[in-house]
């Protein structure tokens, strides 16, 4: 088995809210945003998060970047990325580069397309010469699908796909290991998601890529991915293979889930019995008692209030007291 | 088949041979609706003359600024009007000084005020504004307070005060400009930036290990610039205004270097003698620059408004 790239270990993220009308003294209330999440990374491998909105998945995401404070674990070969200092984090962060959601705004509107493409090798080797880094930024440009006379063009000149190959491109630059991309499909519309999809793909089987690939669309999500983790409200729901996920989910919150997904023939969506979900997500502020997805779970007993479930299993793991087998 | 599939190889290859595409940058886009605007281009070639006006005015003027016209002297009224023949063109002041010249040097000291002020409050207020948005929280708070305090204080006070204090010069003047002008500059450029830097494009230079301050200078500044070019131009008049005010109380600039104030102010205290010219010309130098500032400030903005795009 390929080795592993990243441990990700009882990962919490917390931010300090003030409520409202707060002294400037008063302790901020603690928002959970991610409550203890592991997962493990193997080289060539993708792992999908899903989630509805609010459930952590960026947040995830930039804790592994160190874009927000968290506690826990994130081993990248060993080493703790939460702990690293400045100067090895600056040398990690080649190989872990991310791609965004809004392919136009994650693009210096001033810039020309070349200078963003060439920023990271910029910043990461100083000592490249313009002429090698023109090289690179053109090579770098043919590959994601883009002509490379296009170098001097604005990021407002071109389309929503284009600006997210253009995101690609400065993600793959610097020949990283890792990429984790945020949501960077929901912007697009259906035809041009699969084309970056495909591109994903195909650069990830070139490169020997290893992806976390953040969506709340688990169709898409499915298409992509190796393993796929479900979170809710900060915690992990179930993380399995990703056919054994979308087949045969164990966990109430996954089964609802995947009944939502619509299928692309009529006769068969109508036939389909969808499990609705009561009430709305609740407060990350003031999370349930016990199992967060009590509230809303339809098999919700007296003991999932009391305690709150561990992960358990391997390879297919869920957390929940009554899951189905 | 309709299309030659040979063609469309060769034509795909050129297309992919054809020159690097220049691209429009938004600064271009800019510039061309910029050009559109009547008003603020008439201002701009208005604003050019002027400048050129007071560096080729010296070698115009028959006389110096400080020469006094002593055939003149005593009746300026009958003498001292505008005339080509003795050599001045704009008439005299009340101690028979040529009014050209003194015009033309109180432009060049005028529009160095504004120039200077506004190039501070660039400069500073920017890079003031966009270190305190850019880190925020306990950095911010104590960098903004600053600002208010600075702001809270009477500014013309302490300009006339260090003006007392430190003597009456040129360089005295700049400093008291340069103080105050950076100011609201830095409180502007702040409130772009807390919007600007929750931006994606900053947080993919962040993700990239991009420093702090190449993400301020190449990321945040460019993208404010358009906000700071207007208000830069809006303020190069309230720079001019705030001298000639100060000069007119009869601080700011010493004789015999003059300023538009100080013309104005001269010109004025000799109204109801009937030398009316020494008011005319310095006021109509005044006004009309303050209009061409203005034109090209509404011009600037209406060029850069992000709402276009």
């Amino acid at each position: 088995m390929s080795q592993t790239l990243l441990r990700v270990e009882d990962l919490h993220v917390t931010f300090g809210i003030s409520p409202q009308g707060a002294m400037p003294w008063t302790k901020p209330l603690p928002l959970h945003a991610v409550n203890g999440v592991s997962f493990d990374l193997k080289a060539g491998e993708t792992l999908g998060i899903v989630g509805e909105s609010g459930c952590g998945k960026s947040t995830l995401a930039r804790a592994v970047m160190r874009m927000v404070p968290a506690s826990g674990k994130a081993l990248w070969l060993g080493q703790d990325l939460l702990k690293l200092s400045k100067t090895t984090l600056k040398e990690t962060r080649r190989d872990i580069q991310m791609i965004f959601q809004d392919p136009l705004a994650s693009l210096n509107p001033r810039m020309t397309i070349g200078q963003i493409i060439a920023e990271p090798l910029n910043t990461h080797s100083p000592d490249l010469s313009a002429d090698e880094v023109k090289a690179a930024v053109q090579e770098m440009m043919t590959r994601v699908g883009l002509l490379p006379n296009l170098v001097n063009r604005y990021p407002h000149e071109f389309s929503g796909g284009q600006c997210q190959r253009i995101g690609i491109a400065r993600a793959l630059i610097l020949k990283p290991k890792l990429i984790i991309c945020d949501e960077p499909v929901s912007a697009l519309d259906v035809s041009i998601q699969a084309q970056v999809i495909n591109l994903l793909m195909e650069l990830q089987e070139e490169l020997g890529l290893s992806l976390i690939f953040i969506a709340h669309d688990l169709s898409v999500v499915k298409h992509i991915s190796t393993r796929i983790m479900v979170l809710y409200l900060g915690n992990e729901m179930e993380v399995a293979d990703a056919a054994a996920l979308t087949e045969n989910p164990r966990h109430p919150y996954t089964q609802a889930l995947i009944s939502a997904v619509p299928i692309p023939d009529p006769g068969q969506e109508r036939g389909k019995t969808r499990i609705m979900l009561e009430g709305d997500l609740p407060s990350p502020i003031n999370p349930p008692s016990g199992c967060v997805f009590r509230t809303r779970c339809p098999k919700a007993q007296n003991r999932c209030a009391e305690k709150k479930p561990a992960l358990t299993g391997d390879g297919h793991q869920v957390a929940c007291w009554f899951p189905d087998d | 088949m309709l299309l030659d599939t040979h063609d469309v190889k060769e034509l795909s290859a050129n297309l992919a041979e054809m020159d690097e595409i220049k691209g429009r940058s938004l600064w271009a886009d800019a510039r061309n609706r910029f050009k559109r605007n009547r008003a603020a281009m008439v201002s701009t070639f208005i604003l050019i003359g002027i400048v050129i006006f007071s560096f080729v005015g010296p070698y115009l003027a028959a006389w110096s600024n400080e020469e006094i016209d002593w055939s003149v002297l005593g009746k300026v009224k009958e003498l001292g009007a505008p005339s080509w023949s003795n050599g001045h063109y704009f008439g005299t002041d009340d101690l028979g000084r040529d009014l050209f010249a003194r015009v033309v040097q109180g432009t060049q000291i005028s529009l160095m005020v504004g120039v200077v002020g506004a190039l501070i409050a660039v400069l500073v207020g920017t890079t003031y504004g966009a270190v305190a948005g850019y880190f925020g929280g306990r950095i911010d708070s104590v960098m903004m307070r600053i600002v208010d305090i600075l702001i809270a204080m009477p500014f013309m006070f302490v300009l006339i005060l260090l003006l007392v204090v430190f003597g009456r010069s040129v360089f005295m003047l700049f400093v008291g400009v340069g103080l105050i002008s950076w100011l609201d500059m830095s409180r502007i450029v702040r409130g772009q930036t807390l919007t600007i830097k929750n931006k994606e494009f900053v947080e993919a230079a962040q993700a990239m290990g991009v420093s702090h301050f190449k993400i301020i200078f190449r990321h945040i500044i460019p993208n404010l610039l358009g906000v700071v070019a207007v208000f830069a131009t809006q303020l190069v008049p309230l720079m001019i205004l705030t001298e000639s005010f100060i000069s007119f109380l009869g601080l700011g600039v010493q004789e015999p270097a003059t300023s538009w104030g100080a013309l104005i102010n001269e010109g004025a205290a000799t109204m109801q003698y009937g030398t009316l010219w020494q008011l005319l010309f310095p006021l109509a130098f005044f006004i009309v620059s303050l209009f061409c500032f203005f034109f090209i400030g509404d011009g600037l903005r209406d060029a850069l408004d992000p709402k276009d795009r």
